[in-house]
């Protein structure tokens, strides 16, 4: 099959995952959309590894699964003290930082 | 001999310092001091004086130098003094009047608790107007120039509780200025045309220039001389000065300071000879200030003020006669020492006056006063017959002489300026008699002060009456000793002479000259001496009232120049706030109302910064790839 | 290595400005005699320059050089030439002057705390104020000017909106108000000069590759940098634009009469006397070294506004109601022939320019400083609350008038040396220009009199009465300066000998000759 269809594939998910980061309201699922972005990176760098030959792209995917579990802790853990402060979890609440 | 000269000038600031800078504790000394440095002053200049005659008549000029004052790579300004016939004419007409004028004020300011101070400035003015007629090079005659009008102003104010007194030293000091900025102006083109304002260099090389150049440095040289020498148009202030105590009304604006403007004219002869359209205005002012001063001194109640328009009158002639070059200078020079005498001796006894009257200066409160001040009547009577130009008196041979001059400029000129001096003359005559006759003659028309007391007039003290009789002496000898004494030879080799040649005789002229005068006081015996004279001025002609006012110059300068200059500073005010700080503080407004618009962005919702986030990044890479295809 | 002497000089006012700030609360006075103290040390090293200062020696001297940012090329590079050196012995000899007469400025008010601070502030910010101008006229490194050109806008910041003129009219609040539009105001101004300044230093640094004004000059002289012309003009008005906010030129003036009508007097005199000199000092040393063409080129626009400063900076000043403001319209029109000076490019001119920083200093500090005893007395900066001081103070009016007499130039005071040369020097260059200028000593004369007149003589007010007259801590600030006008004014050789090698230079580096007088020229 031609990889090329991998990266329409990385494309439309990366698509999803921003739309989904922008237009949803609840953390949980903006951050959810967040880890699809960044999957979605991760096939596009496999992807390219595969179509030139060497392996830069994987060596890549693997650090940006490291990094994502990182921030999955970090972010969620955020998630939970906020919903426990203010009893919500929707990011539009969390708008103090306006003048 | 030479290093005495600096010594001149030093004494009396050296009298200056101690007494400004003494305090209370030489109150009880200071006037003492004060006369004893003037007078050292007097001796030393008798002493160079003495060696000057001694020598032979072109090697009689004596130069020192002290310091470069300003040393710039080009422009060199010395501390150096030039010491000729015509300096030293000065030096001893202004230590020796102004050490009688010490001496003078000592009785006259007895009273005044500030007398040291005074004595402090007397002497300040001194030794600036030794600077003035000692430098020899014109950027240190500025110097003295504003030194003179420096101490003018602080003496002319010196009852700076009477706010006519303050007002009026401003004025003198302002005028003076617009007149120093033509010295100024002066001194830059020179600097520019000779590389020099030294006097040597320059007025050596007055043939090396064109006739435009010098033309333009006489003009501003002019100007300089009618703001200190109260000319036309920058006359206003000298009437108003009589607010200053009457010592200083008869040194500095009578004898010495008013004629500075004389001495720089005769100074600059090169210049002024090489530019005769500059010479004919220089006639032109002292011929208007002449016939101005003498008209004004007619209407004039306050006696003082008659006297200052004669002083104005006097310094036209002798500013008339410096117009007329090589045949006038020595003459002007003449008139002024002969002036300084009678003229300040007339203040004098102005001042004697006063001092017996409880400070009375309005000449229609006066009356009968000669069987009360009989010395005062005498040595005002003398100085009164000099200015006059009573036949063997001093001011005879000098106004005698200048008329002459006058008629021997030749051509139409010459006979309208003869016949402007002749016009003053006679009128000259009419309004010292009218003073004469309404202060010592006529009944007593005294009134009580504004306290209440009537005037008890007595002969004033010693050391006032001994200052008066000498320069009564001087008014009545000075003319006839120069006469005969070779004034002419003293000075030629400075200024320069030559004859004139009149289309009338000599003894025409004198006789013309003894007939207006005769004519003049006989219509002022009419008016004055016949009738009694009314206490409260009538109404007047309209040229009586315009008179009165200064024939209105002053309200002009009001108009024109206090009431504009105070609208448009007020207008100035206002356009820095609002149009120059305006704009400015409009931008901040703006940036401000630009920034409160862009403040909204920030709304603080994450969704909204992610959208922005996604924008410019969609941008940048579509710019990239854009710039790639490109 | 030879000893730091520069660095040692800009380095004592600094150390003792920390020292001076981390004094106890309680120990007010102590912090006072240190500041003193730690100026007047500062005095006595600026003498030492003055002294081992060569005037026919190198243009540069006792100069030292550190890299300081090696990738930008930035060094710490200091060297005084004649105009530094009088410069740096102007602020060393006010600032002592400028701490004595503010001795009571910040002292605590009866209400304030027990832990009161300011007092020590305000002599800390004065001396950091001393250090920043010094090595301001010290450093030959763009960059490194630039920087001190900025930072002291800092001290001078909290010096000007912290510590207001306890003189004042209406309410406390409303003072504060004024004060605070003072303070900001000069801040922005400042601070959009020194903006553009920046993009000019960049440009140059672009341009030249170093910051070094010896090299670039040299560079430039020597035709190994050349430089369009119209990079030049671009980065020449760049730096002129600061310049002349800063001197300050007509129309970037308005900042001036706010900043010292709120300022107290010696911070008033901090600002004009000192402050602002930097700007006309960079102008001759920056805009005139590094850009001689577009120098040339801009001169007659810039003639032209140092004229209008001349003569509006005069009327203001007759037209003001308020002392101090009176004072700094004075200044707006003294700083106007000094940049006309500068800009005749005459020897006369640069000189007199020079000379006149230096005299305009002292003689506004004698009369900025009387002003402000007086003002303390009588608790007012208005001139109609004033009138027949002289009759109840004569000293202090005596010395008034004679800050006066200097501030319009009479001969016999320093500035009138300066003004003379500045004048001639512009004649001889441009004479519709040097007529011009020359009204405004009819105008000064006019303005300082009208002062005199109102607030001194005429009958004593009933609120002036009990004025005492001068004490002697104000005495000594006094008598000192007035000796100073007098010995500049009949005998300026000392400065003069130092300044005209330096003028010399500055005169070849724009490549003019001084116009030769008629007479000569036609031998």
């Amino acid at each position: 099959m031609n990889p090329v269809n991998y990266l329409y594939l990385a494309a439309l998910l990366f698509t999803i995952g921003a739309v989904g980061v922008l237009i949803r309201r609840n953390a949980i699922v903006v951050f959810m959309c967040v880890e699809l972005m960044l999957n979605a990176c991760n096939l596009a760098f496999v992807t390219f590894s595969r179509m030139h030959g060497n392996l830069d792209g994987q060596v890549i995917a693997f650090f940006t699964m490291v990094v994502a579990a990182a921030e999955v802790v970090v972010g969620l853990a955020i998630i939970v003290s906020v919903f426990r402060a203010r009893h919500s979890a929707s990011v539009d609440d969390a708008s103090l930082m306006k003048l | 001999m030479e290093n005495l000269i600096a010594l001149l000038v030093g004494a009396p600031l050296l009298g200056a310092a101690v007494l400004l800078l003494g305090g209370r504790r030489l109150d009880r000394v200071g006037h003492w001091i004060g006369t004893l440095f003037a007078a050292a002053s007097f001796a030393i200049g008798l002493a160079l004086f003495a060696d000057m005659l001694g020598k032979s008549a072109d090697d009689r000029a004596l130069y020192q130098r002290l310091y470069t004052w300003i040393p710039v790579e080009g422009f060199q300004a010395d501390m150096a003094f030039q010491l000729d016939q015509l300096s030293m004419t000065f030096v001893l007409l202004i230590s020796g009047v102004g050490t009688l004028i010490h001496v003078y004020s000592i009785g006259y300011m007895e009273h005044d608790e500030r007398r040291r101070r005074f004595f402090g400035y007397l002497n300040l003015f001194v030794a600036a107007m030794l600077l003035l007629v000692l430098a020899d090079n014109y950027l240190l005659l500025y110097f003295g120039w504003e030194g003179v009008g420096l101490a003018s102003y602080l003496l002319i104010g010196f009852w700076q509780h009477k706010p006519a007194a303050a007002t009026a030293a401003k004025k003198a000091f302002l005028v003076n200025r617009v007149g120093d900025m033509g010295l100024s102006i002066a001194i830059m083109i020179m600097f520019t045309t000779f590389g020099t304002f030294t006097f040597g260099p320059v007025l050596g090389a007055t043939g090396e220039t064109s006739e435009g150049t010098l033309t333009a440095i006489s003009l501003m040289l002019l100007l300089a001389a009618c703001g200190k020498s109260a000319q036309v148009p920058l006359q206003s202030w000298l009437g108003d000065a009589m607010e200053g105590p009457t010592p200083v009304s008869a040194l500095i604006h009578a004898a010495t300071m008013v004629t500075a403007g004389v001495y720089l004219i005769v100074r600059s002869a090169d210049i002024f000879n090489a530019a005769p359209d500059a010479q004919l205005v220089v006639t032109v002012v002292g011929a208007v200030t002449l016939l101005f001063g003498a008209i004004v001194g007619c209407a004039k109640d306050d006696i003082k003020k008659a006297l200052a328009g004669s002083t104005m009158s006097q310094i036209g002639y002798m500013i008339l006669a410096a117009g007329l070059g090589p045949i006038g200078y020595v003459f002007a020079i003449m008139h002024l020492v002969t002036h300084g005498f009678f003229k300040a001796g007339l203040f004098l006894g102005a001042g004697s006056v006063m001092h017996g009257m409880n400070d009375e200066v309005d000449m229609r409160k006066y009356g009968g006063l000669r069987k009360y001040m009989p010395v005062t009547f005498v040595t005002f009577g003398l100085g009164y017959l000099a200015i006059i130009g009573f036949p063997g008196l001093s001011g005879f041979f000098s106004k005698d002489k200048i008329i002459e001059a006058a008629f021997a400029k030749g051509g139409t000129e010459g006979w309208i300026l003869g016949a402007v001096t002749l016009l003053g003359a006679a009128i000259t005559a009419y309004y010292m008699t009218r003073v004469m006759l309404m202060t010592f003659f006529g009944e007593k028309r005294w009134q009580p002060d504004a306290d209440g007391n009537p005037p008890h007039p007595h002969e004033s003290p010693k050391s006032m009456v001994v200052p008066m009789v000498l320069l009564a002496v001087g008014s009545v000898a000075a003319g006839a000793f120069f006469e005969f004494a070779g004034f002419v030879e003293w000075l030629e080799p400075v200024t320069g002479f030559a004859h004139g040649h009149s289309p009338l005789s000599a003894a025409t002229v004198t006789t013309a000259t003894v007939a207006v005068m005769v004519i003049g006081v006989g219509l002022a015996y009419v008016q004055y001496g016949r009738k009694p004279v009314p206490v409260v001025a009538p109404r007047g002609s309209l040229l009586t009232r315009a008179a009165r006012r200064d024939l209105l110059q002053d309200d002009f300068n009001h108009a024109v120049f206090v009431r504009g200059g105070t609208h448009l500073t007020r207008s100035l005010v206002y356009v820095d706030h609002t149009l120059v700080d305006g704009v400015v503080n409009g931008t901040a407004a703006s940036v401000g109302g630009l920034s409160g618009r862009l403040r909204k962005l920030q709304n603080g919702y994450a969704r909204s910064y992610a959208v922005s986030m996604f924008g410019g990044t969609a941008v940048l890479i579509a710019a990239t790839l854009l710039m790639r295809a490109v | 290595m030879s000893f730091p002497l520069l660095t040692v000089t800009a380095a004592v006012p600094a150390v003792g400005a920390i020292l001076t700030a981390a004094v106890p609360a309680a120990r007010r006075t102590a912090a006072k005699w240190l500041a003193l103290l730690v100026s007047l040390a500062t005095l006595v090293l600026a003498a030492v320059v003055f002294v081992r200062f060569e005037p026919g020696g190198e243009r540069y001297q006792l100069t030292e050089s550190h890299s300081w940012i090696k990738d930008f090329g930035v060094r710490y590079e200091l060297g005084v030439d004649g105009i530094g050196v009088a410069l740096i012995a102007l602020t060393a000899l006010l600032i002592p002057f400028i701490i004595l007469a503010g001795w009571h400025d910040a002292d605590p008010l009866e209400t304030s705390s027990k832990r009161w601070r300011p007092t020590q502030g305000f002599f800390a910010l004065i001396l950091m104020v001393e250090a920043m101008v010094i090595l301001s006229f010290e450093a030959t490194d763009v960059f490194l000017f630039y920087i001190l050109f900025e930072a002291m806008l800092i001290p001078m910041y909290f010096l000007i909106g912290g510590f207001g003129d306890r003189a004042h009219t209406g309410s406390d609040e409303n003072a504060a108000a004024q004060r605070s539009y003072a303070a900001v105001k000069f801040l922005l101004y400042n601070l959009v000069g020194g903006l553009i300044m920046l993009a000019a230093v960049i440009g140059l640094y672009v341009v030249a590759g170093n910051f070094s004004l010896t090299e670039i000059a040299e560079a430039r002289a020597n035709g190994s940098l050349e430089m369009a012309t119209s990079t030049e003009r671009w980065l020449f008005l760049g730096f002129f634009f600061a310049f002349a906010v800063k001197a300050p030129l007509w129309p970037l003036h308005t900042w001036l009469p706010n900043a010292m009508g709120e300022a107290t007097a010696p911070v008033a005199v901090l600002i004009t006397a000192v402050v602002d000199k930097v700007g006309t000092f960079a102008m001759l040393r920056f805009c005139l070294g590094l850009f001689p063409e577009a120098s040339k080129w801009a001169t007659p626009a810039i003639i032209v506004l140092a004229l209008i400063s001349i003569v509006y900076g005069a009327l203001l000043a007759v037209g003001q109601r308020d002392i101090k403001r009176l004072v700094a319209y004075a200044s707006i029109s003294h700083f106007g022939f000094i940049i006309l000076g500068i800009f005749a490019m005459t020897t006369q001119g640069q000189s007199g320019a020079t000379l006149y920083m230096v005299n305009h200093g002292i003689s506004t500090a004698a009369l900025m400083l009387v002003a402000g005893f007086l003002i303390s007395r009588r608790g007012s900066r208005l001139i109609a609350d004033y009138g027949g001081v002289q009759k109840v103070a004569p000293v202090l009016a005596g010395t008034f008038l004679i800050g006066g007499l200097a501030t319009l130039s009479l001969p016999g005071l320093a500035p009138f040396v300066s003004e003379f040369l500045v004048l001639v020097g512009t004649y001889a260059r441009y004479p519709v220009a040097g007529v011009i200028a020359t009204t405004g000593i009819v105008l000064a004369a006019l303005y300082t009199l009208v002062l005199y007149q109102r607030t001194m003589t005429g009958p004593v007010k009933e609120e002036v009465r009990e004025l005492p007259d001068l004490r002697v801590r104000e005495l000594a600030v006094v008598v000192p300066l007035i000796a100073v006008l007098i010995f500049l004014g009949v005998f300026p050789k000392p400065l003069t000998d130092v300044v005209n090698p330096a003028v010399q230079h500055t005169m070849s580096d724009v490549q003019q000759k001084d116009p030769s007088p008629e007479v000569e020229a036609a031998k």
